[in-house]
Parts: C-alpha cells; sequence; structure tokens
C-alpha cells in the first residue's frame, strides 16, 4: 500500500480515495465531493487523453475527467 | 379542474429532457428563469381531470450554491409553490444520481423518483428492488424507459396521487450517529428562530456546516444568528477533531454512506462490472493516436454538412427574395416606396431567413453529437489546446470551428457549454474566426491588389484572426473576467443513441426562437439602415448625399490613421455591420457599378487604396463588429443588451488596433 497524487497513477491503475487537500479551488473541491470524490471511494485512471492532458477516471460506476493539475489534491491509496 | 405544478430535477444525461418532452410533447415553451441566463423550459399535459404543469429543471449533480443551475433548482423546491418534486434517476449510475435525490430529501421535498433505464441496467447485470428501496427512502419510487412511454402511466398516477397526499420525504434520512447528535443540537437552535422556518431545520443545519455562501448570509441577518453561527463553528472543530478532516467532507461522506446502505439492501451487482459498450467505444474514440484524426473528421463533417448542404438552400432563398424584389420593383415601379419594400423589408426579412438552412443543420449536427455523447469526447481530446490557447474549456472548440462558416450558429453552439462565463468569453472571441462572409471582400480586395500572392494573403488573414482571437481572449481573462477559473470537471456519458423526437423539438424551439429574437432585431436595424440611407428624400440610395453617406463622410477622418480616410470605404463599413458581403456592393454602388460586375469595382477599387491600406481595411473587416445578425444571437443568447454592447466595443477597438499597427507598421517598414 503506497498513497500517491490521483494524477501519478498510470492508466489502468486503480485506488482508494483517502484524502483531498484543501489547496486548490474551494468551490472545485465541493463539486468533487459531491460527484463522488470522498474518502473511501474507488477510483481508476482509465485513459489520459491523447494529448497527455485530461485524464478520465472512473468511480462510483461512471467516468469523468479531470485535468491533471485538478487531480493531484486528492491523495490516493492503491 | 385541478391544477398540480411538477418540477422535473435530476443530473444531467440522465434523460431528464427526453421525459419532459415525452411528457408534454409540442405543449411546451422555453423562457429564461427571471432575471436569470439559466434556460426554464415548461410544458403542460392532461392528466384524467387534473392539468398538470412540468417544469424542466437545469440539471445538477448538487444544491449547493456551485452554480446558477443549482441556485435556480434550489430556490424552486424551496420557494415556488411546486406541488410535486419528480426526480428521474439512473439505473446505471445509481450511487452518484442519488447524492441530489439525498439532498432534496434534505429539503423536504413533496417526491416521486422516476428510476430510468431499467432495461439498460439488467443487460449489465444490474437489478434494482424497487419495493425495497422505494421503503428504505420512505418515497414512492417508479419504473420507466424516458425514450418510450413505458411506465408514465403509472408515474403520473403516483404524482396525481403524491399532489393529494404529500410525502414528507426527510422522515427516514439518517447520517450516522455522531453527526446526527450534533446536528440535532443544531437544528434546536434554528429552529427557535422564526426567521428560518420557512425551510427544514435540518437542511439550514447541513447547509451551515457546508460553509454554503446564501444560507450563512441568510443566518446572520436573523435574530439567533450569534448562537446558531457560534455552535455551527463550535461543531466544525468538533467533526474535525472526530473525523479528521473538514465538515464539508463529513456531510458528504455522511451522505453517500446513507446511499452505501441503501444501495446494499435493495440492489444486486455484479461484483466485477463488465466491460461496457461505451468503454469499448471509448478505447478507439479517445484513443492515443486516433482520437485527434477522429475528432478532425467528424468537426470536418460537421462543417462541411451545416455549411456546403445548407449553401444551395441559402442560394435557393436568396434567389426566391432577389425574384419577389424584382416582380414587386417591376408591379410598383421605380420610386422610394418600392425601394423601402425591395431593399428594407425584402431584403430585411430575407437576411433572417438566409440563416435558417444553416441554423437548422448546426442544431441537428450538434444535437446529435451531444445526444450520443461524443461531445464529451471531443471536449476531453481537444482541452489541452483551448486551456493552453485561450484558458478555455474543451468543449469551446466547436463553437469556434462553426464560426469559420458563420458566427451565428457558432454563438449558439455556445450552449453546450455548462458555465455561464465561459459561455460569454468564447462568444465575446468568436467574431475573430473569420466568417464566410468575409470571403468575397477578400476576393475582391486580392484580385485588385494581391494577384500574385492571393492564397497566402487570404491565409495570413484567417490566421491573424485566430492570433487576435488568443491575445483578446487573454486580456479579457485579466480584465472583464477576472478570476475566472474553468476547471474540467466533466461526465463523459455513456453512448446512447440519440432520440429523434428530442432532436426535431429541440431544433425547432430554436429556429423559432431565432427567427422571434434576433429576427426582430435584423429586420429593424436592416430598415434603419434603408431609412438613413434614403433620406433626405430624394437623394439616391446610399449615396454621399444621403444621412448614411453624410455620416461615413463626418467618421471617415477617423480612419485616416489605419489608411483609409476617404468617404467611401467609411460608408461600406457602414452597410458592412448589415452583413459582410454588403460591403462588396456597396462600393459597386457608389461607383455606380453593377454588383456582378467584379472587375469594374476591383478596378475601382484600386484607385482608391494601395496594397497596405488594402490589407488594413481586410483586417479591419475581420475584427470589427460582426453583422447585426451576430448582434441579435447574442443579445437573444444572454438576454440582455449589456453583452452585446461589449461585444460591439471589443472588436471595434481591437480592429482600430491592430489595423493601425498594419498601416503604421507598414509604412516603417517602407511599403506602401
Amino acid at each position: 500500500m503506497v498513497s500517491r497524487k490521483l494524477n501519478e497513477l498510470h492508466p489502468g491503475e486503480e485506488g482508494t480515495i483517502l484524502s483531498f487537500s484543501n489547496q486548490g479551488d474551494v468551490g472545485l473541491k465541493r463539486h468533487l465531493l459531491g460527484m463522488g470524490f470522498v474518502k473511501g471511494s474507488k477510483i481508476k485512471v482509465e485513459k489520459v487523453a491523447p494529448l497527455g492532458d485530461p485524464i478520465k477516471l472512473q468511480l462510483k460506476g461512471y467516468s469523468i475527467c479531470l485535468r491533471k493539475d485538478e487531480a493531484k489534491n486528492i491523495e490516493v491509496e492503491s | 379542474m385541478d391544477n398540480i405544478i411538477v418540477g422535473l430535477a435530476g443530473n444531467p444525461n440522465v434523460g431528464k429532457t427526453t421525459l419532459f418532452n415525452q411528457l408534454t410533447g409540442l405543449h411546451q415553451h422555453v423562457g429564461n428563469w427571471p432575471g436569470k441566463t439559466v434556460e426554464k423550459a415548461e410544458g403542460h399535459l392532461n392528466y384524467n381531470d387534473a392539468r398538470i404543469d412540468v417544469i424542466d429543471l437545469p440539471g445538477n449533480y448538487a444544491l449547493s450554491a456551485h452554480t446558477m443551475e443549482e441556485i435556480v433548482s434550489r430556490d424552486f423546491i424551496v420557494d415556488e409553490n411546486s406541488d410535486v418534486i419528480v426526480n428521474i434517476i439512473d439505473a446505471t449510475n445509481l450511487e452518484r444520481n442519488l447524492y441530489l435525490t439525498v439532498q432534496m430529501m434534505e429539503l423536504g421535498a413533496n417526491m416521486v423518483i422516476a428510476l430510468n433505464m431499467n432495461k439498460l441496467a439488467r443487460k449489465k447485470d444490474i437489478y434494482v428492488d424497487v419495493e425495497k428501496m422505494s421503503d428504505l427512502l420512505g418515497v414512492p419510487v417508479v419504473e420507466i424507459e424516458a425514450i418510450d412511454d413505458t411506465g408514465s402511466e403509472k408515474l403520473l398516477k403516483t404524482v396525481e396521487e403524491a399532489s393529494k397526499h404529500p410525502i414528507k420525504s426527510n422522515k427516514k434520512l439518517v447520517y450516522g450517529n455522531e453527526l446526527k447528535e450534533h446536528l440535532a443540537e443544531l437544528q434546536e437552535l434554528i429552529k427557535q428562530d422564526k426567521n428560518l422556518l420557512d425551510v427544514p431545520a435540518i437542511w439550514t443545519a447541513i447547509k451551515l456546516l457546508e460553509n454554503d455562501k446564501i444560507v450563512t448570509e441568510k443566518v446572520q441577518n436573523s435574530n439567533n444568528s450569534n448562537k446558531i453561527l457560534n455552535e455551527t463553528e463550535r461543531l466544525k472543530k468538533h467533526l474535525q477533531d472526530v473525523f479528521g478532516e473538514s465538515s464539508e467532507e463529513v456531510i458528504a461522506n455522511g451522505r453517500y454512506s446513507f446511499i452505501d446502505g441503501l444501495l446494499a439492501e435493495s440492489v444486486k451487482k455484479p461484483e466485477v462490472e463488465k466491460t461496457s459498450f461505451s468503454e469499448k467505444v471509448d478505447r478507439i474514440v479517445t484513443n492515443r493516436i486516433l482520437g485527434l484524426p477522429i475528432f478532425l473528421v467528424v468537426m470536418y463533417l460537421i462543417f462541411e454538412i451545416t455549411f456546403t448542404v445548407g449553401a444551395p438552400f441559402q442560394d435557393l432563398l436568396d434567389e426566391g427574395f432577389g425574384l419577389l424584389g424584382e416582380a414587386v420593383a417591376s408591379f410598383f415601379g421605380e420610386g422610394w416606396f418600392t425601394s423601402l419594400i425591395v431593399d428594407g423589408i425584402i431584403g430585411g426579412v430575407g437576411g433572417v431567413l438566409v440563416f435558417l438552412p444553416i441554423i437548422i443543420l448546426m442544431f441537428l449536427m450538434i444535437s446529435i453529437l451531444e445526444d450520443t455523447g461524443y461531445l464529451a469526447r471531443a471536449a476531453f481530446v481537444m482541452d489541452k489546446v483551448m486551456h493552453k490557447l485561450v484558458g478555455l474549456h474543451g468543449k469551446a472548440f466547436i463553437p469556434m470551428i462553426l464560426g469559420f462558416g458563420c458566427g451565428v450558429p457558432g454563438i449558439m453552439a455556445t450552449r453546450t457549454m455548462e458555465h455561464e462565463r465561459d459561455r460569454l468569453l468564447t462568444m465575446m472571441i468568436l467574431p475573430f474566426m473569420s466568417c464566410s462572409a468575409r470571403a468575397p471582400v477578400y476576393a475582391l480586395f486580392v484580385a485588385a491588389f494581391f494577384t500574385a500572392y492571393e492564397g497566402p494573403i487570404v491565409f495570413s488573414l484567417y490566421i491573424l484572426g485566430i492570433v487576435v482571437a488568443i491575445l483578446v481572449a487573454a486580456v479579457l481573462k485579466k480584465t472583464m473576467f477576472k478570476g475566472l477559473s474553468t476547471p474540467f470537471v466533466m461526465e463523459l456519458p455513456s453512448y446512447k443513441l440519440p432520440s429523434l423526437k428530442g432532436v426535431i423539438l429541440h431544433t425547432w424551439e430554436k429556429v423559432r426562437h431565432f427567427i422571434r429574437k434576433a429576427g426582430t432585431i435584423i429586420l429593424l436595424t436592416s430598415i434603419i439602415i434603408w431609412i438613413l440611407s434614403s433620406v433626405p428624400m430624394g437623394v439616391e440610395y446610399g449615396s454621399q448625399e444621403s444621412v448614411t453617406g453624410q455620416i461615413g463622410t463626418a467618421i471617415a477622418p477617423i480612419f485616416e490613421p489605419i489608411g483609409f480616410g476617404e468617404w467611401q470605404p467609411a460608408v461600406a463599413l457602414i452597410f458592412g455591420v448589415v452583413a459582410k458581403e454588403v460591403v462588396v456592393s456597396t462600393f459597386g454602388s457608389l461607383f455606380g457599378l453593377d454588383e456582378d460586375n467584379e472587375d469594374g469595382i476591383a478596378g475601382a477599387v484600386s484607385k482608391l487604396f494601395t496594397p497596405l491600406t488594402a490589407y488594413s481595411f481586410m483586417v479591419f473587416v475581420l475584427l470589427y463588429v460582426p453583422c447585426f445578425a451576430a448582434i441579435g444571437t447574442v443579445k437573444q443568447e444572454t438576454n440582455s443588451w449589456k453583452w452585446p454592447a461589449v461585444m460591439f466595443a471589443v472588436t471595434t477597438i481591437t480592429a482600430y488596433i491592430v489595423s493601425f499597427i498594419v498601416y503604421q507598421g507598414g509604412m516603417l517598414l517602407g511599403f506602401a
């Protein structure tokens, strides 16, 4: 079990959300909490866009995309 | 007859609009929420003895104060005298869908749940025990398929029942023991304050812990504010100590735990989900190597179909109105009355209708892209480019591409963006994409001055437009749009077949709007320009003696520093605001030449300009005020005169500055 930032996961890797730092946009964090980015949620990096950013994630049974810059505030255990 | 008001709520991409169309059919009306730029769709239907009014609320993931759409939705549930809220949820994506449901339960909404996409769920081996779920939630759950009318009878019946015997939806909602106890303490304090009793105390308590701005302000203005806010602060600290995370996170966790518990008892699903059809398609469509080429092909097709298929219809309309004008002219003979009818009214109406083919085609294309789910993938693929260059969302790319054909459908296509500020910024820089109406102006000038370099000169203008758009976006983001951050949080919905009914209804609604709103503005301005060009009585239409000619003459010196200070270009630019291609025919009529006599016009123009001033003039035409049709469309889309005015100012100032640099710089470098 190692803890990493969400943007450091490679496509196909899976993890569990550990924490969500308050470093970035607070409004965005609130929005993401509602979208299921809560502690304990399983999350998988599905794909990276052809140009290297953003990334496509899977959690709570649906797909969502985030920019790497936004994903770096989320700590994941994998 | 009873009247039942129903609000339709749910996440985006769950079939909410499909259900709305299914229920209300053609009996619908699209407007705006009072004082907001958020779209409001209303419709009605008759059921048994009741008239049911349905209001399609914006698609939301939550009820925080995050976006205008969320505020509109929760105000509707709290304030308006709605009778029943129908919450549509996607059976294949229950966890996240129920997050909104739970928040509406906190509000104690009189609610009925419409469980959609059951067939698809069963295909994925997801089985929902509807009775159990309904029992655990304390809210009726009805299985439907929004795409056909499966379950709609039962849904309406349940709604009617709920309107007579309201459901108290928050009675079965529980958030873990620790949180429950603390919330109860806070609730007690809130309940002592009469001003705060218009909503359930639990809602206010939760929103305080979520640092909700609007609710906190409301409490601050209340009698008991000190006590309540002190207790809130104490609780926040306490929760932080106990759970090791902020109160906002504790609440989000609480909601998801409630949902997890509910789903564990009422839903059976496979341990490992099967690779879905959408995932397989995405492997190709967003592939590292194939992603970009596929995107470019799709864009090319949209552009080609919109403009190439649209062109013959546009020509047909154009010719039709031309023939009509001639017929009228031969019937009434020459004179100002004929001119009013032909140049003013027929010309104006024709100027509106000529846009219809491309608007219809564009909406068909975009609706299909949006409904199938590809639009979100296109934004995923292009986001890096748009974000790096103009600081915009990936979705801004499509309106920009359409802008090369015509700004009007481009402006309308900005609707696919969720955030209002993104939408506005995109509209403001869209006119810098060189639309097809500017091409005749370039053709005229390159034929007169740059015969050896036609291609590169025209190409340089297209590139200049893009560069200017990038620079202006950067300036606007530092000034008017200061603090605009556009996070790229976007759901990638499953691929679906678009519903024909939905696509057609959507397109029809937009076209009607365009004719009514933008059409009025285009027609009015055409008539105003006609009047100004025809008075004082007896002058030749648009000549130097007419009011337009006099205005042109008066403002001509302003253009001296950018290379063309004569009155003819100034008049041509005034007419160019009606439609850019009119610049060419204006030069023709100012020199007394037939508008089809292109060589003659080119020859006349070559006496008025030098290569340098000609280039400066083309740059000005590229960048200045887009036509009235674009201005009218911005007014229609933003529901205010502010943004058309901003667009007018931004484009004119930019055009002047860039042309100034081109002309003065060219002079310094020794060009003439």
